[in-house]
Parts: structure tokens; sequence; C-alpha cells
């Protein structure tokens, strides 16, 4: 399907139109399941976000960065398998929780505790990447020794418009080429990179056309439709895990919130723009399609939002809780397998200013 | 015993180490078909196939971004730094990422990574080819800095570097590469990292340095025998450093100077300074000579012996500590 989406010729994928109208032929057969599965989590991550950013204003958590628009992201994760590997950046709370990262993990990572990245150990996502574009070059590594292993393991990094102006994209995208790594590239094109538009990251009509200048596929789609997201990823990590080597995605969306709690984006873009891509709401579009289906009523939504309430209100207690219990220790005791003896001394200083006794 | 120079050396380690251990790969640019720039490499991608040895594209980024993300994966990658002066594109690799996946994921990832790079001066070579910025990285929280003086050394704590759980960057004195044979062994050993080696036992006076260094200290110490008694210490792991042995010898002998081809300010002779007054200030009889690079760019090759410390400069040091 990929290779008749030549980004050159214009070409541009998606299944669900804004007003929930399904396209037949490229609809996926996805399970009962699988469907609610796409639609709870995308409720779920605007919900853990919203909340977030109550937090945030409250004071009981730190700067973070809102998917808010962005949510059709959860497809990704229910086209990979368990056992490939997902390199996020910071705007991924969909496809992490889809994927199995516990809630309290995010609400952890912003509430200023290292103790949000550290990702149960059956569970292959990496914490989020903050300099930005940095992550590709990991994901291609990782599917390099993936295929080295002969592990059947494919890698998913997902990055922004303005990642794709780092020098790191440049070289993963070269390295995945040369070395036909199972690699995936998503790139949310969210169309802001701060305040930086994404006419000034590159002067390529589209993102995904780069892939062809490194040797392997590309494609546009609709980032803001869950089922192209769905069909373009599986169809990329299935390629990838055949050894047919990477593809790039250019998901197309839309960053409806500011880049985090620190940005004011009335500075530099119009309300009218906001309201465009508004109307094009990932959640809104999938539960037209779910109701056609039959799979959404009242009653499910209201259980729905009461489960997701509950969900959110226990991991932001658990957070809170193990934010709470950060001990000068933690700063010490993984900097090396084992503490050098600089390191502890320092440790002791640091209790002894305290007036404390070392635990 | 097979008698190596440090290239040798370094290539029996790498070959015994993929030979044991199948997760240990070597990446870089050059270092596959051709075996290196410095032929370190040589003989390896015959050996070990094209998929454990590979030529990469020329970008130290990539190769040291997608050396993290193998070391991440499970493997053991030796990347290739061509030299010194190339690291600096995967400067952002190695502090934001190798150097702190283990602490900011708590543990659940961890990156045992050798990074690998000739340094320092003194082989007439191009701009960008003679920089000792060992000092760079040893600021670097959660990386270790190793910096071999001797084919024997190179051996042992290569291999060390290797099976160690954390990363670790290998700058190899490349004006020793070919100078200096001994005898090496042919079976693998280890040498800790961390720990300084007493290269010469003395009384009067404590010379520290590393890498080529630590041969000029020998030269000056010979030429001194007779006034001055000098212990010397090849310090051979930057970060994390072996303070105990520095602090225990300058307790003995209560005169210290240290040696560095890196610029002065900001060096690590700054930083054994330090220590050395934070542990053994009452012992010292005089204050801590530095005989060191300049806070110059590193200078073109008419120049190069003006830059370089050696033995001369080594023995004047002395002179002075010693009449305080």
């Amino acid at each position: 399907m990929i290779e008749h989406f030549n980004p050159l010729e214009g070409k541009f994928l998606q299944v669900l139109d804004k007003g929930g109208h399904v396209y037949k032929i490229l609809e996926p057969k996805l399970s009962t399941n699988d469907l609610k599965k796409i639609y709870e989590t995308m409720v779920l991550t605007r919900m853990a976000d919203d909340k977030a950013l109550k937090l945030q204003r409250s004071g009981r958590m730190g700067t973070f960065a809102q998917v808010l628009g962005q949510e059709a992201q959860v497809a990704v994760g229910l086209a990979m398998k368990k056992e490939d590997w997902f390199f996020p950046s910071f705007r991924e709370l969909g496809i992490l929780l889809v994927r199995g990262s516990p809630l309290e993990k995010f609400y952890l990572t912003f509430m200023g505790c290292e103790e949000g990245n550290r990702t149960p150990k059956d569970i292959n996502n990496f914490p989020v990447c903050v300099p930005v574009g940095s992550q590709t070059v990991h994901a291609v590594g990782a599917a390099m020794a993936a295929k080295i292993k002969r592990d059947k393991v494919v890698t998913v990094v997902a990055f922004g418009d303005g990642g794709t102006s780092e020098g790191d994209f440049h070289e993963a995208m070269n390295f995945a080429g040369v070395f036909k790594a199972p690699c995936v590239f998503f790139c949310q094109n969210n169309q802001w990179a701060i305040s930086t538009p994404r006419s000034i990251q590159t002067a390529a009509k589209t993102i995904a056309q780069k892939a062809i200048a490194y040797g392997f596929q590309g494609i546009q789609i609709d980032g803001n439709d869950p089922l192209a997201i769905y069909v373009a990823t599986k169809e990329a990590v299935e390629h990838a895990r055949q050894g047919k080597g990477p593809t790039l995605i250019e998901s197309l969306t839309y960053r409806i919130g500011p880049h985090t709690t620190a940005d004011d984006p009335t500075l530099y873009r119009t309300e009218k723009e906001v309201k465009y891509w508004q109307e094009r709401d990932p959640i809104k579009r999938f539960k037209i399609y779910l109701q056609k289906k039959g799979l959404w009523t009242k009653k499910y939504e209201d259980n729905l939002i009461k489960k997701c309430t509950k969900q959110i209100e226990d991991a932001v207690a658990k957070a809170e809780k193990i934010a709470a219990a950060t001990k000068p220790e933690d700063m010490f005791r993984y900097m090396y397998e084992k503490m050098t003896p600089v390191l502890q001394e320092q440790l002791e200083y640091l209790h002894e200013s305290l007036g404390e006794k070392e635990a | 015993m097979p008698t190596l120079n440090i290239v040798e050396a370094i290539n029996l380690a790498l070959h015994q180490e993929m030979a044991r251990d199948k997760r240990v790969i070597v990446l870089g640019e050059d270092v596959g078909h051709e075996g290196g720039v410095f032929r370190v490499t040589t003989g390896l991608q015959k050996k070990f196939g094209e998929k454990r040895v590979m030529d990469t594209p020329l970008a130290e980024s990539g190769i040291v971004g997608t050396s993290f993300g193998m070391a991440v994966y499970g493997l053991r990658p030796v990347a290739e730094i061509q030299f010194d002066g190339f690291v600096y594109p995967a400067f952002d690799q190695i502090i934001s990422h190798v150097a702190r996946i283990r602490n900011r994921s708590r543990g659940r990832f961890t990156c045992p990574l050798v990074i690998r790079a000739p340094f320092c001066g003194g082989i007439r070579a191009l701009e960008h080819h003679s920089e000792s910025m060992e000092a760079l990285y040893a600021h670097i929280p959660g990386m270790k800095v190793v910096i071999p003086a001797t084919p024997y050394d190179a051996k042992g704590l290569l291999i060390s570097a290797i099976r160690d759980p954390d990363p670790v960057i290998f700058f190899e004195p490349k004006r020793l590469y070919r100078a200096i044979k001994e005898d090496v062994p042919e079976k693998e050993y280890t040498i800790p990292i961390g720990k300084a080696k007493i290269v010469q036992e003395g009384n009067d006076i404590t010379l520290i340095a590393w890498g080529a260094m630590v041969r000029e200290c020998q030269r000056a110490a010979e030429q001194m025998q007779n006034k001055a008694s000098c212990e010397i210490i090849d310090l051979r792991t930057m970060s994390p450093m072996d303070t105990e042995t520095i602090v225990t010898s300058v307790q003995k002998t209560g005169h210290c100077v240290i040696v560095h081809e890196a610029p002065r300010s900001g060096g690590l002779g700054g930083e054994i300074i330090a220590r050395i007054n934070e542990k053994a200030i009452l012992n010292l009889k005089a204050p801590i000579e530095r005989v060191t690079g300049f806070d110059t760019t590193f200078p073109y090759y008419q120049n190069e012996n003006n830059y370089l410390p050696n033995s001369s400069r080594i023995i004047q040091a002395i002179d002075k500590v010693m009449m305080f």
C-alpha cells in the first residue's frame, strides 16, 4: 500500500475523514477489542493530559508537553508487537500508555522524579527524550542490534517536525538506509516547533519525501486519523520485520495546546487556525466511526469516563507518594553500577550537611 | 610471551574479546576492510565478518548514537572515532545520553559502550589531530575515562573497558602507538579501571602523568636520579580518579609535579591539586607545580615541540619544587 502513496506525487493517506466516514477499501480489519482500545486510550490520554495541566497550574507538577489534539498516535502502539521497542520524544503519552507504560510514570517524570523513567522490565518503552531529534539514532542502533542478534524485533521512533532539522535525524535516516535497519520513523508533524512553523524547518514540500533521498520509502498520512496511522504503521513495521528496511511516516497533525506549559501560543498563531484543526479532532471522528458500528453508546462513554477518572486519580496519588519519598541518595546510586569512592564521599557530605545520618 | 606495541596489544584485546563474547562488535569509519587509519582493527572484519565489524558512514554522532542504541539493546559495541578532534559532533550523544541513561532510567537501561579514539600530539599531524581534551570527558558524570601508556596496560585496560557495565572513553596516545614494545601476555587479563599505577617508586617527589607524558616523566626521573628520588604515578583512569594512590604518595614525598599535554586552565592538574589540598595539604613541603600544554589552540607542527611538555620542562619543575 505505501508504495502507492508517493509523497513526491502529493499522495496523502486518509482512511477516516473528519466527519467519521471511512474509505472502505482502506479500512483495516480490527477486532472490537482493538477498536475500543484505540478509543479508550485516546480518551484516557486526553483526560490524563488535562489532569496534568491542572496539576501543573496548581504547582503540583512541573513543566510538561501536552498531547492535546495528537491522540490518534495511540494507533502506532497498536500496530507494534510487545517485543518491539519504542523510542519516544516527549509528546507520546498515548503511544506509551497503549504499549503498557503505567500512567503514574508519566506524572512522576514531570513531578521531577526519575522514577518516572523506570519502565517496567517487560515493556520496551524508552524514557522520554528531551534533546530534540537525538533519539532517532538510538532507535536505528537498537534496530541494527536486533538485526545482528537475528531477533524479529522492530524499533519505532517518534519525533516532531522540528526534530527533522537536527543533524541526528539525517544521520539516523542515513544509517537506517545503509544498514537496512528494521526501524520505523514516525514523525508527528504538528506544524509548530514552539513558535517556528513547519515552513521554516524545511524547504521540502513534505517531510515524507526525505525518505526517498536516503533510499527507502516514506508516506504522508492524516495524523488525526487513527486508522490511517494504524494502517501505515502496521505495514511499515511488518516491512521492517521482513528485512525490507526502514520507513518514514509523516503524520500530519496539529498541536492544539501550547508547546509546553511554559509557552503562550497566542503570540504566534491565530484562533482561526486552531479552530480549523479542532474540527479535525481525532477523538470526535473516531467516536462517530464507533457509533456507526454500534460500539459507542452514551452508557459506554459514561462508564469509560468514570473508569479513566478513577485510573487517573489512582495514578496521581501513587505518583505523589513516590515523588514525596525522594531521597538524597537517589541522585547518586544510579550513576554507575557500583558507586565510586568520590560519589560515596559526596553523598556522605550531603547527608552531613543536611544534618542526617546516612540511611 | 609476544613483544607487542600498543597498536598490536589493542588489536589482540579486540580479537580476544570478540571471540569470547559475541555481543562485542566494532564499528567506525574505515575500521573494517582497511583496519582503521592506524590499523588498530586490522584483521577483525576478516575474522568476525561485516556484521560484527562495520564500516559506517562518516558521521560521528551517528556512530556514537547508534552504538548507544546497540548497547541499550544488549550488545557491547566498541566504537572508534578516528581522531580525538573529531569526537565533538558526538559530544551531545555522549553527554546527553551515553553518560546518563543508567541514572535517568534508574538502571532499567544501561550503556556498556566503549568509545576508542587516538589522542594527544607529537606526530606532526594535521590540525584537529593532536588534541588532549580528556578533561572535557572526565567532567561528565556517568562516564569513565581511561588512558593507557604502555602496551601491557592498553590490552588489560581495554578488556576491562569492554567488560565494564558503564560507558568508557578510551583515549589511545597515538604518539606511543608504535613507539614502545614490551612483553604482553597472550592470555586475557584485566587491569582494574579506577586504579592508578606506581610506575616507579621514590621518596622525594611525586610525578603524576598519563598517556605519552608518563614516558617524559620517566626520562626526567632518570636524569634527576642523583638529585631526587622520583615516584611516578601513571593515573591510567581520569574518571573515576584514584585519589588514594595520589594522596598516599604525596603524604610520603611531600612534593608533587603534575604533567599533562592538555591546556593548563581547567585541565585535570587543577583537580588533582584540589584533591591533594583536601587530603594532604599539611604533608606538602612545597607548592605543587604543573607542567602542561598552554591555553592556546594546539599549534601546527612547526610549534609542536614548543607546546608539548618534555623532560627538560619537567626537570625545571622538579628543581623548582625541591628548592622551595
